[in-house]
């Protein structure tokens, strides 16, 4: 029985997911397109847009797979890619830990960043929220961007052609993260964390896609949790 | 690209499930369990740790320049992430970004 606050949850999440549709589609698009000029088959491509739903790793995997590289590279490389989600993982444990296992397994299955810093966002906002109005605000962010992801893939497949270059609407990803990490600087602690993880993020470029973006996740975690306890003592 | 269509499959179906392990990996398996409090309060600061340093990349060297540092992205980019701070609203801080963005693609046109 779904009560009207998780209903309403759910709608709300739903609205909050609405402008990612504009960051989404163009990035599926080219995947689309990326995936049949490889040589993938449609089913493929549409293999991986659906079960992986993994939109960095699965580019990583083409890249590498464009190259011939050893499959057991291939897979390892994209799967860093996909580290920084344990952490997501991790951290959703907290606010809806106590979920029934399906709608964990449903949440784990569309965990990737847009959901879910948008609603982490929101369980920061707002503390009081039970365990399933998070599971259903989670979800109705969910049902906007998922689907838009497949479909958008499957016409960037089928028609082939991805968007201009010239309209520039690669920038519309960074742009989207940027304008989110902006509400999450709430206090000094959390600009610290957001500093040191460019910081250490940009010194370990090189490092193999997503291990030192992990790397440097752990670090700014630490900082946060330092600055916080030095603000807790000068208050004291 | 010279694998066989089993290949290919397998790739997609590790893929697929080890993504979905490490998706579930804490979730599942720690679900409510009481974690140690200082790994507690790392994990209050994960968006913010993870997001800032995945974006840095993108905004410094975006593919779409070949890795040249552009200054209307990084203007756009630090648009976007101001507005969004003082607002505190996503939706205000992409609009001013990508208004920016373009603004600034459209005056670089035409100088």
């Amino acid at each position: 029985m779904i009560s009207a606050t998780a209903k309403s949850a759910y709608l709300t999440g739903v609205r909050d997911g609405l402008p990612f549709v504009f960051m989404v589609i163009p990035f599926a698009i080219l995947f689309g397109v990326v995936a049949i000029e490889a040589g993938l088959s449609l089913a493929q491509t549409m293999g991986f847009t659906v079960l992986v739903i993994a939109g960095a790793a699965q580019f990583a995997a083409l890249q590498l797979m464009l190259d011939n590289a050893a499959i057991g590279f291939v897979l390892l490389a994209a799967l860093a890619v996909n580290l920084r989600m344990a952490m997501y993982s991790a951290s959703l444990a907290l606010y809806i830990g106590s979920a029934p296992m399906w709608q964990r397994v449903l949440i784990s299955y569309l965990n990737f960043d847009q959901n879910y810093m948008t609603a982490v966002a929101k369980y920061e906002d707002v503390p009081d929220m039970t365990v399933q109005a998070r599971v259903q605000y989670f979800l109705g962010v969910s049902t906007v961007i998922a689907p838009v992801w497949s479909v958008a893939s499957l016409v960037g497949a089928l028609i082939g052609t991805a968007i201009p270059e010239a309209l520039a609407l690669d920038f519309i990803l960074p742009i989207t993260f940027l304008s989110m990490v902006g509400p999450m600087l709430r206090t000094l602690a959390h600009l610290a964390a957001a500093v040191v993880s460019v910081v250490v993020a940009l010194l370990l470029i090189d490092l193999p896609s997503g291990s030192g973006l992990l790397i440097a996740g752990v670090c700014a975690m630490t900082a946060g949790v330092i600055v916080e306890t030095w603000m807790k003592r000068d208050r004291a | 690209m010279t694998y066989s269509t089993g290949e290919i499959w397998l790739i997609i179906g590790v893929l697929a499930v080890g993504t979905f392990m490490i998706r579930f990996s804490f979730l599942g398996l720690i679900g409510d369990r009481p974690m140690p409090p200082l790994v507690l309060r790392m994990l209050r600061y994960t968006p913010v740790a993870i997001l800032p340093g995945m974006v840095a990349p993108l905004v410094l060297w975006p593919a779409a320049t070949g890795g040249a540092p552009d200054l209307v992205r990084i203007i756009a980019a630090l648009i976007a992430l101001g507005v969004g701070y003082l607002t505190r609203k996503v939706i205000w801080g992409m609009a001013a970004g990508v208004t920016a963005f373009y603004t600034g693609l459209w005056l670089t046109g035409l100088l």
